[in-house]
């Protein structure tokens, strides 16, 4: 462990802001990509059966 | 079976495995490098950032490298999955390019005193991010997606002489950026317990961005491939003739017969 409590670790040695907004953004970054790729994947299925269903009521 | 249908069934069999071994490395990395590798001599503990920056930097140039190959099977080889996995990984690329930047930027504040300068390295991932943006604004400029997925691969082709440009500019034009940390002839300049947690997070990163294209493909495989009956079986659509809950009971009893 390179720090000697929690509150030493979180201060980053007074490099807080820089180490935590890299970190932090990054974390963001990554997981709205996965969450914007899941929401995509319900909104295309979502069309496809729009689609099926007006092809049907119009067959 | 269709390229795209085999694909879809394939890499639903390979997810699991990927998201797995990206969330263990990222997360051991994680905690080692913010937690337990002793701070740098002289950066102090600035340098975890490089933790985020060097595998956000490394995937930037894996993933333009990719969309170059998926452009010479499109173009080549007319394959389609192979552009529906550019289409995928793009955006990736773009937000890989953008995160390495931003925390360059970031770790440029306490360690040279300035968040951006024109250094020869900072440049060409600018124009890396340019570029990515490129493609991706190309592919949906047409009309047609043929004409786009065409002009978008051409781009990524000719983008790929910015490559060579980004890993050779610290050698090049020796200024503020330092050298790799990883390369094939020599040890890292620091002590293991600085570089495994971060050849961990290089190696979950490559997991996390094979998974995350695996997922973004599958999206863009369905979205193509809208009208095909594998689509719509895999969506437990019923077939048309079996539309109402007549057809579908008078069927299974036919069935049972």
């Amino acid at each position: 462990m390179a720090f000697t409590s929690v509150a030493d670790f979180f201060a980053m040695g007074g490099h807080a802001v820089y180490v935590w907004s890299a970190w932090g953004l990054t974390t963001a970054g990554l997981m709205g990509l996965v969450i914007s790729t899941r929401l995509s994947r319900r909104a295309v299925e979502a069309d496809i059966r729009r689609r099926v269903r007006r092809e049907r009521s119009h067959s | 079976m269709s390229a795209p249908a085999t694909f879809f069934a394939a890499s639903s069999r390979w997810l699991p495995w990927l998201w797995s071994l990206a969330i263990i490395m990222l997360l051991i990395g994680s905690v080692w490098g913010l937690a337990f590798a002793p701070a740098d001599y002289q950066q102090g503990n600035s340098f975890r950032i490089i933790y985020v920056h060097v595998p956000a930097a490394i995937l930037a140039q894996s993933c333009f490298m990719l969309l170059a190959a998926c452009a010479v099977i499109f173009l080549v080889w007319k394959i389609k999955l192979a552009d529906m996995v550019a289409t995928a990984a793009a955006p990736i690329g773009a937000l890989m390019t953008a995160l390495a930047l931003f925390s360059g930027s970031v770790w440029g504040i306490p360690t040279w005193g300035t968040w951006w300068i024109w250094d020869a390295r900072l440049t060409s991932m600018l124009i890396q991010l340019f570029l990515y943006l490129g493609v991706i604004v190309l592919r949906g400029a047409f009309a047609s997606r043929d004409s786009g997925s065409r002009a978008a691969s051409i781009l990524a082709l000719v983008g790929m002489v910015n490559i060579p440009i980004i890993k050779y500019s610290v050698d090049w034009w020796s200024t503020l950026h330092q050298p790799a940390t990883f390369t094939l002839s020599e040890a890292p300049p620091m002590p293991a317990s600085m570089w495994i947690p971060l050849l961990l997070m290089v190696m979950g990163f490559y997991a996390f961005f094979t998974a995350l294209v695996l997922m973004r493909t599958r999206v863009e495989v369905l979205r193509r491939e809208s009208a095909k009956q594998w689509v719509r079986l895999l969506l437990n659509i019923v077939p048309e003739r079996a539309s109402s809950v007549h057809a579908a009971s008078v069927q299974a009893k036919d069935e049972r017969h």
